[in-house]
């Protein structure tokens, strides 16, 4: 553990540690899987062969392998070491019904891996990039340098500031380039809130409230929160606004572009109500746009309202991805933004209507680059923290994005992953998430334990870290915001002269 | 202000057992017979609920189970897996995907529309329809609010001719020969089906559904049956040039009659016209290297509407190239427009479109309306095996359906379809389907974007990468 300097003299902040956190559920889900035949004599040889503790044996017998921890064919050795051939290895058959094409079954259980260990998983489990076949997970970093030895790494940086304009308020600064994305109370429970609002305390970041209200319980993170105010109003107080560091507008999703939220009414329990001063069991709407903003003069007006009545805090706005987005960050930088969060219609973690999320709105790469380079073009880039979300799972994801012209990024589906959400997606039906994640069922929500949630994400982010830093390592940089803008790190893959990366 | 225009929908549960995308294997061998089983902490309590279907010879688990794993995860003895079920993969094409025939089947019986969490799960971008996004309107442009039903959003079309300009006559008096002209109050219409098991029954209900829905049905004369006379100014019968003589009385009916051009069907036309005055001429065409100037040439002879179709998966052969769909509709919108003539003719097009993004997407590239069919099969729960095809028996026995329960199913498909065009004209801020209508300027494509970002950054594009 060590500390990172920060902006503010009196702030001093260490990188969270890591504690091994397993799965909550007796069997974890792996990649591969092993069978061991009636010809096993519990000699114990798989066990002292086996470097990931796979194997175990007690009490002269052989316990059910730890099939999850198994890093498949290159290993192998448990296999061809059994003197009775009783081993076989196989991958495992549920992958084939976890993850798609943007989270492949690689993806989920990485992140597992992440969130347990806190690093990289060993062995051939593809962990930077899914499969979608365009964006991210067509580029590829091309590095200069070789990886340096691992003492050298304490002179990394990761840390970036949030307000860039100087106007007198607060010098938020951030640990990793990384914050929590908008959930709100009624689509997560309340141990799933408060188990992101202390992993994002642990590493001097934020979570965001999203549209529901701000629960008591999170008070005591209260500087490391972002309270959403978004168009339904649900739960937005003065007292709320007074709170916080950073109030973020919220104009579009990238789940549902163009379209207004919906909790289902199944969702809205007498607390949900009570948070939301609406009545239990009815569908609560949130409309789509704010009827009082049709020009970036009406933008401006919501801005100022903020900024009068919280002096303190920066305001963030988190528009989606029209054509037109670069002209949209324009326009929130001249209303007096801090930060423009854009996110990207393939992201988002709410139950969303499936054409509004394959179609609606651009994809966030292109974003990305459509509103760095027209900032730049306005001499204004250097003014305002552009944050990307929607669709960003992975270390690799969060650095390219950065590399594409981000100065930070913001998650939310890649949290839901490390606190053992599948992408079953049934996140609206029923009493909600059967993992106990986003789901306001009492008996549901005692499934997710907070010690266990918030190490868990400490741990995915310490990983994500030991990826920043060695990216960084491999292009001969020491800080991540050196990274930004730098499109001359990246190849495409379908573009020419990719050959050489690939 | 028209009539505010809703589709009712009711639940209609399948008649057979719908193939699940996984399949659960739980055995009996290892099972250490726990006080508590995890198969009693389902939380969608599917293995109370499941039966052996004696039918299908099926248990009825997979359909129940929303793959949430917690019985995986949590059986002490590891005796339950899921894996993907090999019957699911192996339904449709590459074009009509198990998950595409899926989804029908669901609006099918809910009337509702797809919802999940967890983001988009699919391809970055794809061939045909996938190489597109819709747009949506931020801050400055506002959106409409249509399906909460608080902002009222027009789906109708209008079919017909058009008047371009007033003539006068010596008095200076307007003389008006409008054209007929028939408003359907969504932007699509039933077409012709490619195969299917096709009893009087299955007609029955689709016919049905189009009457009730208030559009039209493309129906072979050949399949002509009496009980579908209730149903004939909904019904548009498909006829070749020599069938004109034969069934007079079937034009005698309706209000619109489909011609399958020869590639000089103008003389069958003017003989059509003169004998019928009222009757609307549809003349269907081929998308092809020439349909522009065909689909001209029949707009002169005074066709009302036109046509034009891809194969059922989209395709079109120009030389030796394929196109899509809609690029070619594309093509043939901007034809019309260069040559001033768009608004003279309607032009519905056909083939390829499997969901209701489709319907929007076929608009925006120049069509003022899309025909839809095997998604009419699909809703009555065909698993497009296409044994019909080869005279095989349908294995859900379409030809058996209850023409109610399946007039139901098709009124749940086209109302979830409804209520997802409204959810991307809203986000464009259109309140008219017909403003839609080759506005390019709605949507975003693939290869622009890429130009415009990665294209700077990159390069050329790889010619080897475009799939």
């Amino acid at each position: 553990m060590r500390n990172e300097m920060t902006a503010d003299s009196d702030h001093t902040w260490a990188i969270p540690e890591v504690r091994r956190t397993p799965d909550r559920f007796r069997n974890a889900i792996g990649k591969y899987r092993l069978r061991r035949s009636d010809a096993c004599v519990a000699c114990g040889t798989c066990a002292e062969v086996c470097p990931y503790g796979v194997h175990i044996k007690r009490n002269k017998k052989m316990a059910t392998p730890k099939h999850y921890l198994c890093v498949g064919f290159s290993c192998n050795k448990c296999v061809e070491a059994c003197p009775e051939k009783a081993l076989s290895l196989e991958e495992n058959p549920v992958t084939g019904v976890i993850g798609d094409r943007r989270w492949t079954p690689d993806l989920l259980i990485s992140t597992w891996h992440m969130a347990e260990t806190g690093d990289v998983p060993p062995g051939d489990i593809e962990y930077k990039t899914g499969d979608s076949g365009g964006g991210f997970d067509r580029l590829r970093f091309h590095y200069t340098e070789e990886s340096s030895n691992e003492a050298d790494k304490a002179a990394f940086s990761t840390r970036i500031p949030l307000n860039r304009l100087n106007d007198g308020r607060g010098k938020v600064e951030i640990g990793i380039p990384v914050y929590g994305g908008g959930m709100s109370y009624g689509s997560i429970s309340i141990n799933t809130m408060i188990a992101r609002a202390r992993a994002w305390q642990a590493w001097d970041s934020f979570t965001c409230t999203g549209e529901g209200g701000y629960p008591e319980e999170l008070y005591p993170y209260d500087d490391h929160v972002i309270t959403q105010v978004a168009t339904g109003l649900f739960g937005v107080r003065e007292e709320t606004i007074q709170r916080v560091k950073i109030i973020e507008f919220k104009y579009a999703q990238g789940a549902k572009p163009g379209l207004g939220g919906h909790l289902l009414g199944d969702k809205v329990t007498p607390q949900v109500a009570k948070m939301r001063e609406a009545v239990a069991g009815s569908s609560l709407f949130s409309p789509f746009p704010f009827h009082s903003v049709y020009s970036v003069e009406d933008h401006k007006k919501h801005i100022d309202w903020i900024k009068e009545m919280n002096p303190k805090a920066l305001v963030s706005v988190k528009v989606s991805t029209p054509t037109d987005v670069d002209m949209v960050a324009v326009g929130s930088y001249y209303a007096g933004a801090h930060i423009i969060h854009l996110d990207g219609s393939y992201g988002g973690t709410g139950a969303a209507p499936e054409i509004a999320k394959k179609n609606i709105a651009m994809p966030i790469e292109y974003a990305i680059v459509k509103v760095h380079n027209f900032l730049q073009e306005e001499g204004i880039r250097d003014k305002i923290t552009v944050i990307a979300s929607g669709g960003i799972r992975t270390a690799y994801d969060v650095a390219k994005a950065i590399a594409l012209g981000a100065d930070g990024v913001v998650t939310g589906t890649s949290e839901m992953v490390a606190l053992g959400c599948i992408r079953c997606r049934n996140c609206e039906s029923g009493r909600g998430c059967a993992r106990g994640i986003a789901t306001t069922d009492p008996e549901l929500t005692e499934l997710v334990n907070v010690d266990w949630a918030t190490q868990r994400l400490i741990n995915l982010f310490a990983a994500w870290r030991i990826q920043f830093v060695e990216i960084l390592d491999r292009l001969g940089m020491t800080d991540i915001r050196e990274l930004v803008g730098r499109t001359d790190c990246l190849r495409h893959l379908d573009y020419e002269g990719a050959k050489a990366v690939a | 202000m028209p009539k505010k225009y809703h589709i009712e929908t009711r639940t209609a549960t399948p008649r057979f057992v719908p193939i699940g995308k996984s399949t659960i294997l739980d055995w009996e061998g290892g099972c250490l017979r726990c006080f508590k089983c995890v198969k009693r902490q389902c939380i969608y309590d599917a293995y109370n609920k499941r039966t052996f279907d004696v039918k299908q010879l099926t248990d009825t688990i997979d359909t129940i189970c929303k793959n949430c794993l917690r019985c995986v995860q949590s059986c002490p003895g590891q005796v339950i897996t899921k894996i993907l079920n090999p019957e699911y993969k192996t339904m449709g094409d590459s074009y009509w995907t198990p998950d595409i025939i899926s989804r029908e089947w669901y609006q099918a019986e809910t009337g509702s529309i797809p919802v999940s969490g967890a983001g988009y799960p699919g391809p970055f971008s794809g061939p045909g329809f996938d190489d597109m996004w819709t747009d949506m309107s931020e801050i400055v442009r506002p959106t409409r609010d249509g399906i909460h039903g608080r902002e009222y959003i027009n789906t109708m079309v209008s079919l017909g001719r058009k008047l371009t300009s007033l003539t006068f006559d010596d008095k200076g008096k307007p003389v008006l020969d409008a054209p007929r002209e028939i408003e359907i109050p969504i932007p699509l219409i039933f077409g012709t089906l490619p195969f299917g098991s096709l009893s009087p029954d299955v007609y029955l209900a689709m016919a049905g559904a189009a009457a009730e829905l208030d559009t039209l049905i493309e129906i072979p004369v050949e399949a002509w049956d009496k009980d579908l006379e209730q149903y004939a100014t909904y019904v548009v019968p498909v006829l070749s040039e020599e069938q004109i003589q034969t069934h007079g009385h079937l034009i005698e009916t309706a209000r619109v009659v489909e011609i399958k051009d020869s590639g000089n069907s103008e003389g069958a036309l003017k003989k059509l016209k003169a004998k019928h005055p009222e009757v609307m001429v549809m003349i269907k065409t081929a998308l092809n290297e020439s349909c522009p100037q065909r689909v001209q040439a029949l707009a002169e002879a005074g066709a009302d509407i036109i046509h034009v179709y891809a194969d059922r998966n989209g395709n079109v052969q120009i030389g030796d190239k394929t196109w899509f769909v809609k690029d070619a509709v594309r093509k043939v919108h901007n034809y019309l427009v260069d040559r001033g003539i768009r608004d003279s003719v309607t032009v519905v097009s056909s083939g390829g479109i499997a969901m209701a993004e489709h319907v929007a997407k076929g608009i925006i590239c120049g069509a003022d309306a899309v025909a839809v069919d095997i998604p009419l099969l699909l809703a009555l729960e065909c698993r497009m095996c296409l044994r019909c095809a080869k005279g095989l028996s349908c294995p859900v026995e379409i030809e058996n359906v209850h023409p109610q329960w399946g007039k139901t199913r098709i009124m749940n498909l086209i109302g979830a379809w409804r209520n997802q065009i409204l959810e991307v004209l809203g986000a464009m801020g259109l309140r008219e389907v017909r403003r839609l209508r080759g506005e390019v300027g709605r949507a975003m494509f693939f290869k622009d974007l890429e130009a415009q970002t990665f294209g700077k950054l990159f390069g050329m594009r790889d010619q080897g990468s475009e799939k």
